[in-house]
């Protein structure tokens, strides 16, 4: 598999900036570590319930992150070079995308090994949260890779900060129910809450398959729909 | 040779090919034959529409009309078969710069289908090739630009392609690591097919085959560096350094064809250029000459003649 060589390469860049692999995995941890200390005034803060809304925190970083690795390259001969090679675009796709999964997995370990260590709960089965979590990291990843192909690097941190806001808001940090009107059926029609949902019900809950079903095909068509169009828009870069 | 290109003489062939970028037309309609092994240069000031027929032909941008092949292969109709023919190394020097000379060629050596061991041989050569084995390890963006751009012409040559695109190769490079790389292009003259475009004329007199002068977008001439030189001058031009008056100048070019005003004096074109008839023509105006002598015609005196700039300006 061609495109194999070029994920290694990307592999390497993103081991081999650790300020920017700290920031990406140890942020979410940190902010775990503080949040959860104010478990004891309101229940919102306990490990149980923020650990969700921290991953989903930690894969905004993550889509930042790839983002940024296919937008600086795409600045840079280099990128023409690898485009002069037979390589076709869900190659490319594949390359700047396989090596933010381990990364993500790191990063979801970590997280709730922390969690576990201060009192996180899971009620339902692991599995279940671990898919559900590895489909919402794609869809970021996914998003990375439509933003990395679209725009170039100044204005990333400007999409950077309106996917976390998206997030936040939408549903991810706060009760869209307490929110109400538009905010809510915003809030509804994108993934996020959704994804926050179906972790937590699983997680607090204990809920199956089944009660989820609805959040997780949710959440795996924005997936579906992100990777299609990262797909069509690094096709379109290839030859101008 | 591949099925594609069987019973297809040349290695490349560019068909009317033409590239706008708004109301801007890079390329105007560039018809060329390139032979299979030859070395091929397009000699150009900077803007001619060199890079971008480059790109064309690499299937990194799409014509605005007209088409080429390259093997055989349609660059529009078969882009992907294009690829595995062909490898380019950019104008400017393509590398991964967090990554070391090995890992660099080894990548483009993956990216091109070879597998390990191949990778592996071939990586192995050419940083001995390039003088780059002794810091291989070592990241590359510690290295100096001759370095880099010696690696930047290793790395287009792993896939060991039939047709090697250079753009522009010793751009900003000093006099030496330039050298150096001209070996390594005199090299695969005759092994390889090679494009080499560049605006240093004493490098496409050195070392092309042939020489396409491209000026504008279209190709204003083609052909050896010799004949491109006898084309216009004879190979020669007659150098006269005097204080020369205008009137002396306009006297000059009623006797010869082709009078150039430099700081010095004048050169001037062709075999025919006679030392006595011009100090007839400059003795009544009280001119007398402090030097003359006979240069050889160089490309750079055809890209004037023909399109009335010089290479550098």
């Amino acid at each position: 598999m061609r495109s194999l060589e070029l994920a290694k390469r990307n592999f390497r860049e993103v081991w081999r900036d650790p300020l920017s692999l700290g920031i990406t995995v140890g942020l979410p941890v940190l902010l775990l570590l503080v949040l959860q200390l104010f478990g004891s005034v309101d229940p919102f803060f306990t490990p149980t319930v923020l650990a969700p809304g921290i991953v989903l925190f930690g894969f905004v970083m993550l889509m930042f992150s790839s983002a940024m690795i296919l937008s600086r390259d795409r600045e840079s001969a280099f990128f023409s070079r690898l485009l002069t090679a037979p390589v076709r675009a869900r190659d490319f796709v594949a390359a700047y995308s396989l090596p933010y999964l381990p990364v993500a997995i790191l990063q979801g370990i970590l997280l709730f090994a922390i969690g576990l260590f201060l009192g996180l709960e899971v009620s339902g089965s692991v599995v279940l949260v671990i898919l559900v979590l590895l489909v919402t990291s794609i869809f970021y990843i996914g998003l990375g890779m439509v933003l990395g192909s679209l725009l170039p690097l100044a204005p990333l941190s400007g999409a950077y900060a309106v996917v976390l806001l998206l997030t936040i808001f939408g549903g991810a940090w706060m009760d869209l129910e307490a929110i109400g009107g538009v905010f809510q059926s915003v809030g509804n029609a994108l993934p996020f809450a959704h994804a926050l949902d179906a972790t937590r019900d699983v997680m607090v809950e204990g809920a199956g398959f089944g009660a989820i079903a609805t959040d997780f095909y949710w959440v795996l068509g924005y997936t579906v729909v992100a990777v299609a169009l990262a797909l069509v828009f690094f096709r379109r870069k290839m030859t101008e | 040779m591949s099925q594609a290109d069987e019973g297809n003489s040349f290695a490349i062939q560019t068909t009317s090919i033409s590239r706008t970028f708004g109301d801007l037309t890079a390329v105007d309609g560039i018809d060329l034959n390139v032979e299979h092994g030859e070395l091929f240069s397009l000699l150009g000031p900077n803007g001619a529409g060199k890079t971008t027929t480059i790109k064309m032909l690499c299937c990194l941008l799409k014509p605005t009309g007209g088409t080429a092949t390259i093997m055989g292969h349609d660059i529009q109709k078969d882009p992907l078969s294009v690829k595995s023919v062909i490898d380019v190394s950019p104008q400017e020097t393509a590398i991964a710069e967090r990554l070391n000379a090995w890992e660099n060629l080894t990548l483009m050596a993956g990216l091109h289908g070879l597998d390990k061991q191949a990778a592996r041989e071939r990586s192995g050569e050419l940083l001995e090739m390039m003088a780059l084995d002794g810091r291989a390890k070592e990241k590359v963006k510690n290295y100096s630009g001759g370095m880099k751009r010696r690696l930047s012409i290793a790395m287009a040559l792993v896939s060991d392609p039939q047709v090697l695109f250079l753009d522009e190769p010793t751009l900003g490079l000093d006099p030496q690591s330039r050298r150096a790389i001209w070996e390594h292009i005199e090299h695969l003259k005759g092994e390889k097919t090679v494009v080499l475009t560049t605006h240093y004329l004493e490098e496409a007199d050195a070392l092309a085959d042939r020489v396409a002068i491209i000026d504008e977008g279209k190709i204003v001439a083609l052909g050896t560096p010799k004949d491109l030189k006898e084309s216009i001058a004879g190979d020669q031009v007659l150098v006269v350094e005097a204080a020369l008056t205008d009137d002396a100048v306009d006297a000059l070019r009623k006797l010869y064809p082709v009078v150039r005003r430099t700081e010095s004096g004048v050169e001037i074109e062709g075999e025919a250029a006679n030392i006595y008839d011009i100090q007839d023509v400059l003795r009544p105006r009280g001119i007398t000459i402090d030097s003359t002598f006979k240069k050889q015609t160089t490309l750079d005196d055809v890209f004037l003649r023909l399109t009335g700039k010089q290479l550098r300006e």
